[in-house]
């Protein structure tokens, strides 16, 4: 592709806070008609470009040009009306008002200086209609998925802009049937000629998608280049800065389970309209990883196991003898312990320091009758900040000025400091950057080496695959099949899912699950 | 239009007709477009102020400034056409131009400096009215030939009931209300504000355009109300109309707006306000019942109302996490 004239060029883009270089003389070149991946590792500048693109922030130094004229976006509104469109990784839309509201806010069709709902109705129909997305635009934003919020979201955005559409991790919240779609849309706008800068943590989409990628690191560019020919341990090591060992390069080697001690054992336990009944039994220093499409049962699978929900069938016993869990606390009686997936949501405490988030579980084991004192928990939480190496100025800090990884590392430890015999992770390097993924695979590893039995549910497979002693497959609200260590593989893992999906019942596979989205709205 | 966001309408609009039947039921008089009149006429200056409100609240904010306002008013126009010999529309004019601007003021301190709305109108509350104390402290009396005629003027419906021009203004007020919030851009800003104000910014809505000119609406409305309010006592008085933020808050809230911003219709508000006065010409006929009895009645319809919205809220979450599990 000869790209004489780029659609939007940065040159020596620069930005400061406070003294902080998070920018320095970044060069950055989007054609039309391209998807352009932008990736890095947290805090690598990702968000500060985007923002200095869209208005949001105003650069120090360097220049912007757009169809090569030079373009100082004053503001977001600004930016739209030069051409340039954001989709951020929260959906930023406004959930209270209809679709075509949310299709129109700040430009709503006017008739005899009165704002005409029939024509924004209208028209959103016919906008959406491009998308193919046939729903009810007059109902409000709030009743529909996320994968549908983020249509209408990049359906404003390209209606508002039309020139240069900026996505920032959109399919962060989609499952794989949802970003296929939203990819068949990506490749549809790019047709039509708009420049696309993709934001996301996932490799796999960096290539499914992409034309070429830039890299940044430490807020300056390492390189862009074409995505063909490009090979991923490149990618991950300029990323990173460093050379690293291909990770997904060595699976753990198979576990002779009859010489290892059972520590729980569930027997057809499920609850009706979330699982259907499984057998699972855990054995001491082992890593069960549980795979399967969002909505297939997995963060059912742990809620029963870890007794946030109560099954309406079959038998649990720990040790030989039967047990019912009737709430967590029971469950971390016995010496269980779950990392939740939404961390914000389920897990951190944001205005706690890091050492109240790590004593937390702890505490609420001994009952709060019995304190740990003020030096225990200052030991306990120096002893978890260096053993897994929490970066954080000191202990005292609130938990909510650390970054992703490292609060997910805080949620590990608050968890290891009870000592857990069984230990269920939920996604635990959802969202997280490269490094601390690596260390995240490392200490799983290095816990089932000291006997510890975990529960690793993950979409990533190539992680899986690194850590997991057996990978349990579920599909469709259903444990589907096993796979044994040595068998493991992405391709195997693949399989197992889609042939999970396909068996099931009725029109609810791997295409039942696209098209149900697409007839979203109709109900 | 989804069914979940008219429901607290709906609901507003049942307990309305309900609350009426019965009270037909027990005193057919009441049947008579002399009691819609009076109604109206007699809640016509919150009816007025309370249009204001709807727009703090949908914005997720709120106005507790508006009582002392109208009092203000009151007592400047007194003593403006009084003692000062201003001539009447004048007054009304300067006093109208002095609540707008006031409002303005508050609503950019809130934007600007980044000031809870709850502080800022508090403040506005204790200014609005140690100002109108400023002007008198006694209750002046307003004796202008305008405002005979304004008193004077009515449209008599079918049944003897008279729909005086206080009364219609408040209707007025309420058909520009409900054109204000869902036909202009404004409104559908505040809407956006109230649903996600971070959300809104990004998508463009200038929110402090928008949050100046929510308040300043207000204000404007609180003197309109202020102006209903002389025209309906023929005085003006400092200690007047304390706590009328309360019974807007309240009459907004029972005609199904949200507290929390976002969601709600002017029109509900007029239901709320309708359900109040209807209570209270209910205990009005009765003759032997306490008129705190209103104030208890009001308590336990917002009390209803607040477990009702927490009940939709809590219902429309579970839905949509039956629709998406993880």
């Amino acid at each position: 592709m000869a790209r004489s004239e780029p659609l939007l060029r940065a040159e020596g883009v620069t930005k400061e806070f406070f003294g902080v270089t998070a920018l320095s003389n970044v060069d950055f070149e989007l054609a039309a008609g391209e998807i352009h991946a932008l990736v890095g590792e947290n805090g690598a500048g990702k968000s500060t470009l985007i923002k200095i693109l869209t208005g949001a922030y105003r650069r120090d130094r360097g220049k912007i040009t757009l169809e090569g004229e030079p373009v100082d976006p004053a503001d977001v509104k600004d930016a739209q009306k030069l051409g340039i469109g954001t989709v951020y990784q929260e959906v930023n839309l406004l959930p209270n008002l209809t679709v075509a509201e949310n299709l129109f806010l700040g430009r709503e069709p006017k008739r005899f200086g009165l704002t005409s709902h029939r024509e924004a109705n209208r028209r959103s129909r016919e906008i959406l209609s491009q998308y193919g997305l046939d729903i009810d635009v007059t109902a409000v934003l709030a009743t529909y998925s996320v994968a549908v919020r983020q249509i209408v979201a990049i359906a404003r955005a390209v209606d508002l802009s039309g020139k240069v559409l900026i996505l920032d991790e959109p399919t962060a919240s989609l499952d794989a049937a949802e970003v296929t779609r939203l990819f068949a849309i990506l490749e549809g706008l790019k047709a039509r000629g708009l420049g696309i800068v993709f934001i996301t943590h996932f490799f796999d989409q960096v290539y499914r998608i992409a034309d070429r990628v830039t890299i940044l690191r430490n807020g300056q560019k390492v390189a862009t280049r074409p995505i063909e020919g490009l090979e991923r341990l490149e990618l991950v090591s300029m990323m990173l800065g460093r050379e690293l060992k291909e990770q997904e390069a060595h699976a753990a080697e198979p576990v002779d389970y009859s010489r290892k001690p059972v520590i729980a054992s569930f027997q057809g336990i499920g609850k009706r309209g979330r699982i259907a009944p499984f057998d699972l039994t855990m054995h001491a220093g082992e890593v069960v990883g549980v795979a399967g499409l969002l909505g297939s049962g997995r963060t059912e699978t742990a809620e029963l196991m870890f007794g946030i929900a109560q099954p309406d069938e079959g038998r649990i016993s720990v040790d030989g003898s039967p047990v019912s869990f009737s709430s967590p606390r029971e469950a971390i009686r016995h010496g269980f312990g779950f990392c939740p997936e939404d961390r914000k949501l389920d897990g951190i405490v944001e205005d706690l320091s890091v050492r109240e988030n790590v004593i937390l579980a702890l505490q609420a084991r001994r009952g709060w009758a019995k304190p740990l004192s003020r030096k225990e928990q200052e030991e306990i939480a120096d002893r978890y900040i260096a053993a897994l190496d929490i970066r954080t100025s000191d202990r005292e800090k609130p938990i909510k000025f650390l970054s992703g990884g490292n609060q997910q590392k805080v949620i590990l430890a608050r968890w290891l400091a009870t000592d857990p015999r069984l230990l269920i992770l939920d996604e635990p390097t959802r969202g997280i950057d490269v490094g601390a993924h690596a260390e995240i695979i490392r200490l799983i590893g290095e816990l089932r080496e000291r006997g510890m039995s975990l529960l690793v549910i993950s979409s990533e497979l190539e992680e899986l695959v690194a850590y997991a002693t057996r990978v349990r497959v579920l599909a469709d609200r259903r444990h589907t099949g096993e796979l044994e260590a040595g068998a493991i593989t992405p391709d195997t893992i693949m399989r197992a899912i889609a042939a999970g999906e396909d068996e099931t019942p009725g029109d609810r596979g791997g295409q039942g699950r696209a098209t149900e989205i697409m007839a979203e709205g109709a109900a | 239009m989804t069914s979940s966001r008219l429901f607290p309408l709906a609901t507003t609009f049942v307990i309305f007709l309900i609350a009426y039947g019965l009270c037909i039921a027990e005193f057919p008089n009441m049947l008579s477009t002399r009691v819609v009149g009076n109604l109206l006429t007699d809640n016509a200056f919150l009816g007025i102020a309370a249009v204001g409100m709807t727009f703090v609240i949908l914005s997720g904010g709120i106005d507790l400034s508006i009582g002392s306002v109208i009092a203000f008013t009151g007592v400047f126009l007194a003593v403006a056409m009084g003692d000062w010999g201003l001539p009447p529309v004048l007054a009304l004019v300067i006093v109208l131009v002095l609540t707008t601007a006031f409002g303005a003021v508050m609503g950019a301190m809130i934007h600007y400096l980044a000031m809870p709305p709850f502080i800022v109108t508090l403040a506005g509350m204790f200014f609005a009215r140690g100002m109108a104390f400023l002007l008198s402290i006694e209750s002046v009396p307003i004796r202008v030939e305008l405002y005979d005629t304004l008193q004077g003027l009515y449209f008599r419906m079918p049944g003897g009931g008279r729909l005086s021009f206080v009364g219609l203004s408040m209707l007025a007020v309420v058909l520009l209300g409900i054109l204000i919030a869902h036909f202009t851009s404004f409104g559908r800003n505040v809407y956006a504000i109230g649903g996600n104000r971070q959300s809104a910014e990004l998508m463009g809505v200038p929110i402090a355009r928008t949050t100046i000119l929510i308040y300043a609406l207000s204000s404007f409305l609180a003197g309109l109300a202020g102006i209903a309010f002389s025209l309906y006592t023929s005085a003006g008085y400092s200690l007047a109309a304390v706590g009328v933020e309360l019974d807007a808050i309240a009459a907004v809230v029972i005609g199904g707006t949200l507290l929390t911003g976002g969601s709600g219709y002017v029109a509900g508000t007029l239901l709320g306000i309708l359900i109040m006065g209807l209570i209270q010409t209910y205990i009005v006929f009765d003759g032997t019942l306490s008129s705190w009895w209103t104030k208890i009645v009001i308590g336990l319809l917002l009390f209803s109302f607040i477990a009702l919205q927490r009940g939709l809220v809590w219902l429309s979450a579970r839905r949509r996490g039956a629709a998406m599990p993880a």
